[in-house]
């Protein structure tokens, strides 16, 4: 359950933008985390909404968009979109692939009253 | 609560002893307190404020706010505004992470974190790998359990210094634990340079992956008691390491495991990824090792920043 560690992460981040933005209510929370990290989109966001209580966030719509992997063939050169990092090259079969997107892991933007 | 472990200072302990409780033995060593008395104390605002001997690096907010135009077109309420802020999730711990991997640097130590599911038998590797670089060479070692100190008590019967943390509820191990653990080492001269320093994570495939230590390689274990496709199914941690021992080959007669498919797994998800087998039973595999070992403390001496 590392969700939770992350979901800490993304409150102490919003909280701080939202002091430093002079505000006190967080509305939104736009999150951005690639389809390749490993985090479960559903866990994560519950820890949110948990770790949010009683702070500026509280109550906030938390968004979490998940950006397709993409990853290019050592071998064949070919760029290709990545689900699962077992899986190899679509068009050559090898298994030397530079992740190109999909790994990140960050908050986006917030909505602040 | 410590925001980058995830776990309230009651919840995570060093040597038995909560963070809190040594946060507050910890204000007469104040190497580095000047960082939290200067004008950058407004980003740090959780609970444990406190010097610390190792450093703390400080997220800067890069934000900016759209002024009121943009205010227009943001949803919600006409009042809401939109504050961008692209910050990485990871990057404090990644900042704590920085900080460990310049000591090793300054001091030419060789670190690793070690990773793997419960029962793969990482401390009984670690006691058979301390045994044989406590030969010509210092070596002292991080326990990462959720709960008890047997595993520092097993440690500590050969001699070598070992600090436990214990994580509580927390599922890994991360940068700030790790450098709190490193100054207790450091308060008992225990940290030599130019050592070896073996961090054995929580037994975990899954959450210690995204958590950089600062550790110069990740090391996993994957035993022959376990399924050969693990490297499919944790593709995130094989990923991590560049090290893996396949331990436990003592008793591949006996078992069903088939080495070949879990070795071109691991390759499959890790191309890279450099397979070591080995048996603490029969010592196969432990030249090639400590080889490996001796290969990386040498270019931690060398490259001594």
């Amino acid at each position: 359950m590392h969700e939770l560690t992350l979901a800490e992460s993304v409150i102490e981040i919003v909280e701080n933008a939202a002091r430093q933005a002079g505000v006190t209510r967080i509305t939104r929370v736009k999150l951005s985390v690639g389809a390749l990290a490993h985090v479960e989109s559903d866990a994560l966001l519950y820890c949110c909404e948990v770790v949010s209580r009683n702070g500026a966030a509280d109550g906030a719509r938390f968004e979490l968009e998940r950006p397709p992997g993409r990853a290019k063939c050592n071998a064949c050169g070919q760029e290709f979109m990545l689900d699962h990092l077992a899986l190899g090259c679509p068009h050559c079969s090898a298994h030397e692939v530079t992740v190109l997107d999909g790994e990140q892991m960050k908050v986006v933007e917030i909505g602040v009253v | 609560m410590c925001m980058t472990c995830g776990c309230g200072p009651d919840a995570v302990s060093i040597d038995g002893k909560s963070l809190q409780h040594e946060h507050e033995h910890s204000h007469g060593h104040s190497r580095h307190s000047h960082a939290h008395t200067h004008a950058h104390d407004h980003a740090h605002d959780y609970a444990h404020e406190h010097d610390h001997a190792h450093p703390h690096p400080h997220d800067h907010l890069h934000s900016h706010e759209h002024g009121p135009l943009d205010a227009a077109h943001a949803p919600g309420t006409s009042a809401e505004r939109i504050v961008q802020i692209e910050q990485d999730l990871l990057a404090k711990n990644n900042g704590y992470a920085q900080a460990n991997r310049a000591l090793f640097a300054r001091q030419g130590i060789f670190a690793l974190n070690l990773v793997s599911s419960p029962g793969s038998g990482k401390t009984t590797l670690l006691i058979e790998t301390i045994k044989r670089w406590q030969q010509n060479g210092a070596v002292a070692v991080v326990e990462g359990d959720q709960q008890t100190s047997n595993d520092a008590d097993r440690i500590r019967a050969t001699g070598a210094p070992v600090v436990q943390i214990n994580t509580g509820k927390g599922c890994h191990l991360d940068a700030h634990m790790v450098g709190h653990a490193l100054e207790h080492l450091q308060a008992g001269h225990a940290l030599k340079h130019d050592s070896l320093l073996l961090i054995e994570n929580v037994g975990n495939l899954v959450c210690p992956a995204a958590f950089d230590l600062g550790e110069a390689h990740k090391v996993v274990i994957l035993s022959a008691t376990e399924g050969e496709d693990k490297p499919l199914k944790y593709p995130d941690m094989f990923r991590a390491a560049d090290v893996m021992l396949l331990s436990k080959t003592d008793l591949l007669p006996y078992l069903d495991f088939e080495v070949d498919a879990a070795i071109r797994y691991a390759h499959q998800v890790n191309p890279a990824i450099r397979v070591i087998k080995l048996s603490t039973k029969n010592g196969e595999g432990f030249d090639e090792w400590m080889d490996w070992l001796q290969t990386g403390s040498r270019q931690a001496r060398t490259s001594q920043a």
